[in-house]
């Protein structure tokens, strides 16, 4: 900062002339005006503005004139130095916000580059599947039970009504665990489950049984596009007053919608099963060709023209079997009925083998998401 | 069971408009359910042709043809005479011939097209018994008596071969429909029209005289019915019905006797023995079998009898093993002129047992071990008889012996509305009434609201009043029970057990980890790819007595194999990398000796309950995790990461960090893991698993890229320590004061060791800690590292001075140098 001037130099007064002054300013408008970057007018601002520039130095020279001539020079350089200061400001931010706008053109990327760094996961269909099942009866006040997979023979089979020379055994051909008279089996279905609940919770007045099981169950089937040694299943069990097979088929319904469609509805054929009296297969309707059996190009490749699909049994719980778990079969009466997961996720997702489940293949599983 | 429709028919008059489909849609809605509908496996157009004229051709090769014209009536759609040749010569000119017309299609699925041939074009074919599937001739074709029609007629019906055979599938608890008698039966009932029951017949007196039969257990064999023919001709051929039907029934036609018996076994569902009477030694008798025993059954296997065996014998012993398979030494050959005919009622729980303990399956042993009509005996004895006489020549022998009377049926007492109220269909107690006695069954009202109900006897099946709801409800129609839902279900939502899980699985697939589901069966060299050693405990197994595959007859204690043949299967199908994830049960012995088997009329005791529960393994659910190769993908981005040991604790750390479970991690060294790079991960001191980079002989074993990495963990008790109601946190907003140290330690102190002291020392104002840098080189001494950590202090009252965060953090370090040596650098 220049103090006020002592040295007197007539000479130099000439620089505050106003013909010099208005000289410098335009000339330093036009140097603005002519800035094309922020750089150049950086420049712009030293010749023009800074200390050395010859408005600068008019303003050092004010002092220097005699105090009549002060007030007016002084207001002279002023506007001076205020209009280039006023146009270096509105400069600057002209140039500051090409200069930004060009950066961020500049910076424009390909949006369409990949972007797949983490690797994805997900959940099993299996899983996922058996969960979406166990929502459904969830959100009707059921409850999800559940057992473990290696199994007293007694609650896999005896207390089941299926006794040592129940024929039915030999339908189920079961793992043995050894040694094979400790009556310890990998359990073939998840009814065991059922039989616990009974057990465990027992029935009264304000606590009827609803529960679902799914899980997993095995069989000593050979592995191949439709059987395997281990599956899945799910089943249900109502132990309540007044249970007839009408709520049975109620129930079922509901699930069929829920899990197919809304018009997707099932149907009872007679059946045996040593757990249930009077017992039934259940069908569903075919969610594809919604029950008609072929569509334009032919045969409904998903129920192969037959309208319905198998899906699985059930019917009335055999009193024996309430008996064996302690229910008082007089006043209670219940339902149960069970169905492949594997099998239902096969045809409601057009699976052609059902070893793909079991293989582990990333591409399979990542396929349905985490959720189904 | 397989029935041919024409059979059915005999026994029941169906209407008109009942097609085989029609019929099968009714029986399955009824419970007899069809499997599949056998047609007739020729496709027209099959007509009479009468021979018009028939030119014999001399061929080069020696043969003569013959060049015929056929009149087929308008069957070929022209009325011309059909041009055919035909190389048999049984036949001339006026005959009447089965012509079949090109669109035919012959068993074996032999098109018949138009085809230029030996100078002409043969339009069709002039068939031979065996080219229509009626048999073995050849020779000739066939010639039809001159009254069998007109040219251009079908034949189909005319030679049985439109006759379907229905193949159903039979629930044990339906072993009458395991008969043609059976099966009339439901089909009567299922469409209202009058059976003919081919067991009712006019029997001779009993008077013990046909042969002398001692019953020795008469609970086994509670009904022992035999009969005598003599002058039978072991020459005489099978008559085409018995042996079309036998053979339609899936059985093979043997000989005349043989194929009697099974036919009447086939009509009635009674299984029937037939002696060489010549070969049988003194009186039948029927007992169990005695150890050392042995038998030569039909089939010519030598087998060892069981106590519990019903055997027949004569003076020499067993000759048969009852209710199953007859025995060699008494079998009826092509001299046998004397038939000793057998027809009883078996035990079918012994005949059960029997059939599984000598693994035999047999026609007779399937209907006996399911329970047969115990008034059948004498009448299907009696059929044999008839037509061994008819056909065999046979003379039927006087004399009838019956051993023993069949079981009284109880009377079964039922609520009258019980099938109203379990169905859910309004039925009158009329038709629970009628549909009962439509089964069979005798029905006495004992009062307005109970039945008495006495089951027929082909129906062991039915016992309880829940059976007879079934009866009746069949018969009103699976289809009229209504759909209602029901109201009172008041459930507690989801466990906290099934939520976590769930909740852990949606962490491990956010963190990149794709779920796979495996068989959990293992065997010895599952182990050995481990690298387990001899004595390791994983290899204390619960072991299959019968499983799939020798090489892995155990159930697993570890999920790691499963997961390593998944993983190496997708490396080998491609995958750069793979991060894979199972959760499951793994099963250890309890060697809490043998799980009891109580009765099932009432609830075990808890007690009881309590041994049952104690004698199963222990299956805890575990999770395991599989990282190999790329973890992180290379791309335009720049380099990528391949999984390693620090992938398998970082998701360790992520899991406990989303259950509110702090983890403590010390080194380990556990196959499969290796040695130097295994973490034992404990929750408060107790071990719940282990993570860390895989041996490198593992990954050699599965193919698998160096350095991958795997974590096993107890699930269940990864989730019982999870935090069920989480603290509010409290955090401070006052200013954070930052200081770095870098402590030089001797490189055999852990991170951890190090992290705790700092932690001990720094008191209450440390907000975190935080290793952010390890450094080992030429300005550290050689078995020296330098650990870099980063503390941040803050106070939650106040902005804290330079001099209380310097004090801190010297004491920081003061700790670390006395507890773990370190030298601040």
């Amino acid at each position: 900062m220049s103090g006020p001037n002592t040295d007197y130099d007539p000479v130099e007064v000439a620089a505050v002339s106003p013909a010099e002054l208005e000289a410098a300013r335009d000339a330093a408008l036009a140097a603005i005006a002519a800035a094309t970057d922020l750089e150049q007018l950086k420049a712009v601002r030293t010749d023009h503005a800074g200390d050395r520039s010859p408005l600068a130095l008019a303003n050092r020279e004010i002092g220097a004139l005699p105090p009549q001539a002060r007030k007016e020079a002084g207001q002279r350089v002023g506007q001076a130095r205020g209009a280039v200061s006023k146009a270096l400001a509105a400069r600057q931010e002209v140039l500051e916000a090409e200069h930004e706008a060009r950066i961020l053109v500049e910076e424009a990327v390909d949006v369409t580059l990949p972007t797949d760094h983490d690797p994805v996961g997900g959940r099993h269909p299996l899983t996922t599947g058996a969960e979406l099942i166990a929502d459904i009866f969830v959100a009707m006040g059921w409850e999800v039970a559940e057992g473990p997979v290696i199994e007293a023979e007694w609650l896999n089979f005896d207390a089941l009504n299926l006794g040592p020379d129940h024929p039915a055994r030999t339908m189920q051909d079961t793992f043995w665990t050894e040694p094979a008279d400790h009556h310890v089996v990998l359990r073939t279905h998840t009814s065991p489950v059922q039989a616990r609940t009974m057990l465990t919770r027992g029935v009264s007045d304000g606590a009827p049984i609803y529960v679902v099981c799914p899980g997993r169950v095995f069989r000593t089937d050979e592995y191949d596009a439709t059987h395997s040694p281990m599956f899945h299943q799910v089943e249900g069990l109502a132990i309540d007053e007044g249970i007839s097979m009408a709520h049975l088929k109620g129930t079922l319904d509901h699930f069929a919608t829920q899990m197919f469609g809304e018009g997707i509805t099932t149907r009872f054929r007679p059946s045996y099963f040593p757990f249930t009296e009077p017992s039934a297969e259940v069908d569903l309707i075919c969610f594809v060709c919604r029950g008609v059996g072929h569509d334009d190009t032919g045969q409904c490749r998903t129920c192969r023209g037959e309208g319905w699909i198998e899906w699985g049994g059930c019917g009335i719980v055999n009193p024996r079997v309430l008996q064996a778990c302690g229910v008082d079969s007089e006043r209670y009466s219940g339902f149960a009925f069970g169905m492949g997961i594997d099998r239902t996720l096969m045809f409601r997702h057009g699976l052609e083998d059902l070893r793909t489940l079991f293989e582990g293949d990333v591409r399979f599983t990542t396929a349905f998401g985490s959720e189904l | 069971m397989l029935a041919p429709v024409s059979w059915i028919r005999e026994l029941v008059e169906l209407p008109e408009h009942v097609t085989t489909e029609v019929l099968t849609d009714r029986l399955t809605a009824l419970g007899l359910k069809l499997e599949a509908i056998q047609a007739a496996d020729i496709t027209g157009p099959l007509v009479i042709g009468r021979v018009l004229t028939q030119d014999k051709e001399p061929q080069k090769n020696g043969k003569v043809i013959n060049w015929c014209t056929v009149d087929v009536g308008e069957a070929n759609g022209t009325g011309e005479p059909q041009g055919i040749i035909c190389g048999a010569h049984n036949f001339g000119p006026g005959d009447l011939v089965v012509v079949v017309l090109p669109g035919g299609v012959l068993p074996g699925g032999f098109e018949i097209s138009a085809r230029k041939t030996y100078g002409h074009v043969s339009a069709g074919m002039i068939c031979s018994a065996r080219e229509l599937g009626l048999g073995e001739d050849h020779d000739g074709i066939i010639v039809l008596p001159p009254d069998a029609g007109q040219p251009g007629d079908d034949v189909f019906a005319l030679l049985g071969l439109d006759d379907e055979v229905i193949e159903f599938e039979i629930n044990p608890d339906r072993a009458y429909a395991l008969s043609v008698r059976g099966v009339a039966r439901e089909a009567a009932l299922g469409f209202g029209v009058p059976f003919a029951d081919p067991a009712e017949r006019e029997l001779p007196a009993v008077d013990g005289k046909a042969w002398e039969v001692v019953v020795d257990d008469p609970s086994g064999c509670p009904v022992f019915a035999a009969r005598l023919v003599s002058g039978f001709d072991p020459t005489a051929p099978t008559p085409e019905f018995i042996k079309r039907r036998v053979e339609q029934a899936g059985m093979r036609s043997i000989s005349l006797a043989v194929d009697v018996t099974n036919y009447v076994m086939l009509e009635l569902g009674q299984p029937i023995h037939g002696y060489d009477a010549d070969k049988v030694a003194g009186a039948l008798g029927v007992r169990r079998a005695r150890d050392g025993e042995k038998l030569t059954t039909l089939d010519d296997v030598v087998r060892e009898l069981s106590v519990e065996d019903l055997v027949i014998t004569d003076d020499s012993g067993p000759i048969g093993l009852a209710g199953v398979m007859g025995g060699a030494t008494t079998e009826m050959s092509e001299t046998t002129t004397r038939i000793l005919i057998e027809a009883a009622h078996w035990d079918a729980v012994s005949m059960f047992r029997t059939g599984k303990r000598h693994k035999l399956t047999s026609e007779a042993g399937k209907r006996n071990e399911r329970g047969v009509d115990p008034l059948l005996p004498g009448i299907a004895a009696d059929r044999v008889v008839e037509l061994l006489v008819e056909h065999g020549g046979a003379t039927a022998e006087p004399g009838y012996t019956l051993v023993g009377t069949a079981p009284e049926r109880h009377a079964i007492t039922i609520a009258t509305d019980l099938p109203a109220r379990l169905s859910g269909i309004d039925i009158t107690a009329m038709t629970t009434v009628e549909s009962l006695r439509a089964i069979g069954a005798t029905v006495t009202e004992r009062d307005a609201e109970t039945l008495e109900v006495v089951p027929p006897t082909w129906r062991p099946d039915i016992n309880d009043p829940y059976d007879l709801v079934e009866e009746v409800v069949r018969i009103v129609g699976y289809d009229q029970v209504p759909s209602v839902l029901p109201r009172r279900a008041t459930g507690r939502g989801l466990t906290r057990t099934q939520r976590l899980r769930r909740r852990i699985g949606r962490t491990l697939a956010g963190a990149g980890l794709v779920e796979v589901v495996s068989f959990p069966f293992v065997g010895e060299a599952t182990f050995d790819k481990l690298g387990l050693p001899a004595d390791d405990p994983l290899r204390t197994t619960v072991g299959l007595a019968n499983p799939l595959s020798s090489e892995e007859p155990a159930y697993t204690t570890t999920l790691l194999p499963g997961l390593l043949d998944a993983a190496s299967r997708n490396v080998g199908r491609g995958a750069p990398g793979v991060a894979l994830f199972e959760t499951g049960t793994v099963a250890f012995p309890a060697d809490n000796g043998p799980a009891p088997i109580y009765g099932v009329h009432t609830r075990p005791s808890e007690a009881e309950l309590e041994k049952l529960i104690e004698a199963l393994p222990v299956q805890p659910q575990h999770l395991a995790v599989v990282l190999a190769g790329e973890r992180r993908r290379a791309g335009w981005w720049g380099a990528g990461t391949d999984a390693g040991w620090t992938d398998a604790l970082a998701v360790v750390r992520r899991l406990a960090a989303d259950l509110g479970v702090t983890v403590e991690v010390a080194s380990a060294a556990r196959m499969p893991w290796h040695p130097g790079r295994c973490a034992l991960i404990s929750i408060d001191g107790v071990e719940i698993g282990h993570a860390g980079e895989l041996h490198p002989n593992v990954c050699r074993a599965y193919g698998l890229p160096a350095r991958s990495a795997a974590v096993e963990l107890d699930l269940d008790a990864m989730m019982a320590a999870a935090t069920e109601v989480v603290p509010g946190p409290e955090f401070s907003t006052m200013p954070l004061a930052k200081e770095d140290v870098a402590l030089v330690v001797d490189a055999s102190v852990t991170v951890a060791a190090v992290e705790a002291a700092l932690r001990e020392g720094a008191g209450d104002l440390l907000e975190s800690i935080r290793l952010f840098d390890v450094y080992t080189g030429e300005q550290i001494d050689e078995g020296q590292k330098s650990l870099a950590f980063a503390l941040r202090f803050r106070a939650p009252d106040r902005t804290l001075t330079e001099a209380e965060t310097g004090a801190a953090r010297d004491a920081a370090v003061a700790r670390a140098a006395a507890l773990t040596g370190a030298v601040q650098r």
